[in-house]
């Protein structure tokens, strides 16, 4: 194909992206290094808008507890949903019988939107008519009954573990998928040798599923610190009750839509960098160690 | 990352004799109590949402009477209600047009664009290609401020056109990821043939490669098709008048003031759910389809 001919195929693309996808994304970090005077920009502020982040209320109390949201969201994801995950991958992959009927049925969740499935489960979980706490009641266990939304101590489970339950399917897939490149003659080998079932497992496709465990950790990673349209539709945009379902983004919304504050701008988009900064950073380190683990592997 | 949905079958499944019967035997134990614990899982995984649909279609008396009661009679006033009152048929019409117009287009731009990436070969095509693929990994949500003022300067605050527009741009890096791995796969000799027969660069693209990647083209539109959909923040930001939401930013505004109105809640969480699963059940015959017939030539 000539040049020119490719070019023109190529054009509209490289126009649609570079409006709306590259110049918006480059001129983002810009104004985070400005003053802001509502929507006029001002002189260059260096780190200032920077420092209003870690000096200036709200944001010494409501980042470090967004913050900590992120990170419990993180560490309640990899804990329930991959090891769950890994687990149902394991099962399936064991059997050939409506393989792939389960894992549809596991998936399904994930195609409805997350405000949907907030709402859902606010519904599900209320305390004057949600079927979840009659059904805690009617087999006798009405201490569990709780107003699991109501409650600062159990709203922020609340929401992880309706995240988990949303995006099981992904895991069992991506999971599914490595158990299934892991190759038989190594598993048969250590059988014959006389290991057991947990021990073929366990030092044998664990290791092996050390890339896909990467893959999942580095996206779950990225998805825990994005969490947005999940905990407005449970706690709305400031994270109810109390601040229990704060979390970055909602903070980054609040400040930028309707703190009202005159510099709402250089702030936001600080907390915007900052957390930028904070996915590449935590996804880049961990591509890294995941890359030398497998050289290792592979040597 | 929704590339990674569809699991490569593992080749044993196919390929190996028949397991030895002790084997077989040893399975078929750890089989029952491995069966009990996916299908309850999966029973687990699908019940809120049969709750969601069968509680549509019960009144809000009922529902509070008895939260776990069966959907009979089957009444359709929640609907009715969600769909007039709750403007549901407006937020529906909204998304509709919205998300099939980012769609089309952005599958439109990104196949003409990935043809040229797979085809041309200079080394400007390779730099482009690093430029559109590094999209992929850009959180374009962090850009919503840039974003909403690009939008007042143009006249597109409060426009469905320019969140299709919005929509469309971000599914490029992603449109282009795969359609490109498709054009690659296929001989050259192809378009030698078509030039050999006068056809135009244009005619070679619309009438031979086009057809020939359709069912690449099937997947790309329906997984941009979903997110889309259910996008939240950029309606929510960019979209002013109720008459231009689309279904997410709808649902809230009848959730915040329609609180107590259980069953017409859950009845437009039906209505932004069923598309979905809609599309999900149709694309799926649709793609496979058109892998068999590639086979089958």
């Amino acid at each position: 194909m000539r040049r020119r001919t490719g070019l023109l195929f190529a054009t509209p693309a490289l126009l649609l992206f570079a409006v709306f996808v590259l110049y918006p994304m480059v001129t983002a970090f810009s104004y985070a290094f400005f003053h802001w005077q509502g929507t006029t920009r001002g002189e260059f502020a260096g780190t200032a808008n920077f420092e209003t982040l870690f000096t200036r209320a709200p944001f010494t109390t409501d980042l470090p507890r967004a913050l900590l949201h992120n990170v419990l969201f993180f560490a309640g994801t990899m804990l329930f949903q991959n090891t769950i995950g890994l687990s149902i991958a394991a099962l399936l992959h064991a059997r050939h019988r409506s393989r792939r009927l389960l894992q549809t049925l596991y998936a399904m969740p994930y195609l409805v939107s997350p405000i949907v499935i907030g709402y859902l489960w606010t519904l599900l979980l209320s305390p004057t008519f949600g079927p979840v706490n009659t059904l805690l009641t009617s087999i006798g266990l009405e201490e569990w009954a709780l107003p699991w939304l109501g409650d600062p101590t159990t709203a922020l489970w609340v929401v992880i573990l309706v995240s988990v339950w949303q995006w099981i399917g992904f895991p069992v897939l991506l999971y599914g998928a490595a158990l299934g490149g892991v190759p038989e003659e190594l598993t048969e080998a250590a059988r014959v040798d006389g290991a057991s079932h947990r021990q073929t497992f366990f030092r044998i496709t664990l290791p092996l599923l050390i890339p896909a465990i990467g893959t999942v950790t580095v996206l779950t990673f990225i998805f825990a610190m994005e969490a947005f349209a999940l905990p407005y539709a449970f706690g709305g945009s400031t994270g109810n009750p109390a601040g229990a379902t704060d979390f970055v983004s909602l903070l980054f919304y609040r400040t930028a839509f309707d703190s009202g504050a005159t510099d709402a701008i250089g702030s936001s988009s600080a907390l915007a960098t900052l957390l930028f900064v904070i996915i590449f950073g935590g996804a880049f380190a961990a591509t890294a160690v995941l890359r030398r683990h497998e050289r290792r592997i592979t040597a | 990352m929704t590339t990674l949905l569809a699991p490569t079958r593992p080749p044993t499944a196919v390929t190996s004799a028949p397991p030895p019967p002790s084997r077989r035997q040893q399975r078929a134990v750890g089989g029952i109590g491995a069966s009990v614990l996916l299908w309850t899982y999966a029973a687990f995984a699908l019940v809120p949402l049969l709750l969601m649909v069968s509680s549509s279609f019960r009144s809000n008396a009922d529902l509070i009477t008895d939260p776990l009661g069966a959907p009979w009679p089957l009444s359709i006033a929640a609907y009715e209600q969600a769909w007039t009152v709750g403007n549901f048929a407006t937020y529906f019409a909204n998304s509709l047009m919205v998300t099939v117009g980012a769609v089309t287009l952005s599958t439109a731009v990104a196949t003409m664009a990935a043809y040229a990436l797979a085809r041309a070969r200079s080394r400007l095509f390779r730099w482009l290609e690093f430029l559109f693929l590094s999209g992929l990994m850009l959180p374009i949500h962090l850009a919503i401020l840039p974003i909403f003022f690009l939008f007042d300067g143009m006249g597109l605050i409060d426009s469905r056109l320019g969140l299709a527009l919005m929509y469309a741009a971000s599914g490029v890096p992603f449109s282009i990821f795969v359609l490109t791995t498709f054009f690659r796969q296929l001989p050259e000799e192809l378009e030698e043939a078509a030039a050999l027969d006068g056809a135009s660069s244009w005619q070679t693209f619309w009438r031979i490669m086009v057809p020939l990647v359709r069912p690449a083209l099937a997947t790309v539109a329906v997984f941009r098709f979903v997110p889309i959909w259910n996008d939240f923040l950029f309606p929510l930001v960019l979209l002013r008048r109720e008459e231009k939401y689309t279904l997410p930013v709808g649902l809230t505004t009848f959730f915040g003031e329609h609180a107590a109105d259980y069953s017409a809640i859950f009845a437009g969480l039906v209505i932004t759910t069923v598309p979905l699963i809609v599309l999900f059940l149709l694309a799926t015959k649709q793609i496979v389809a058109g892998l068999t017939a590639g086979m089958a030539k």
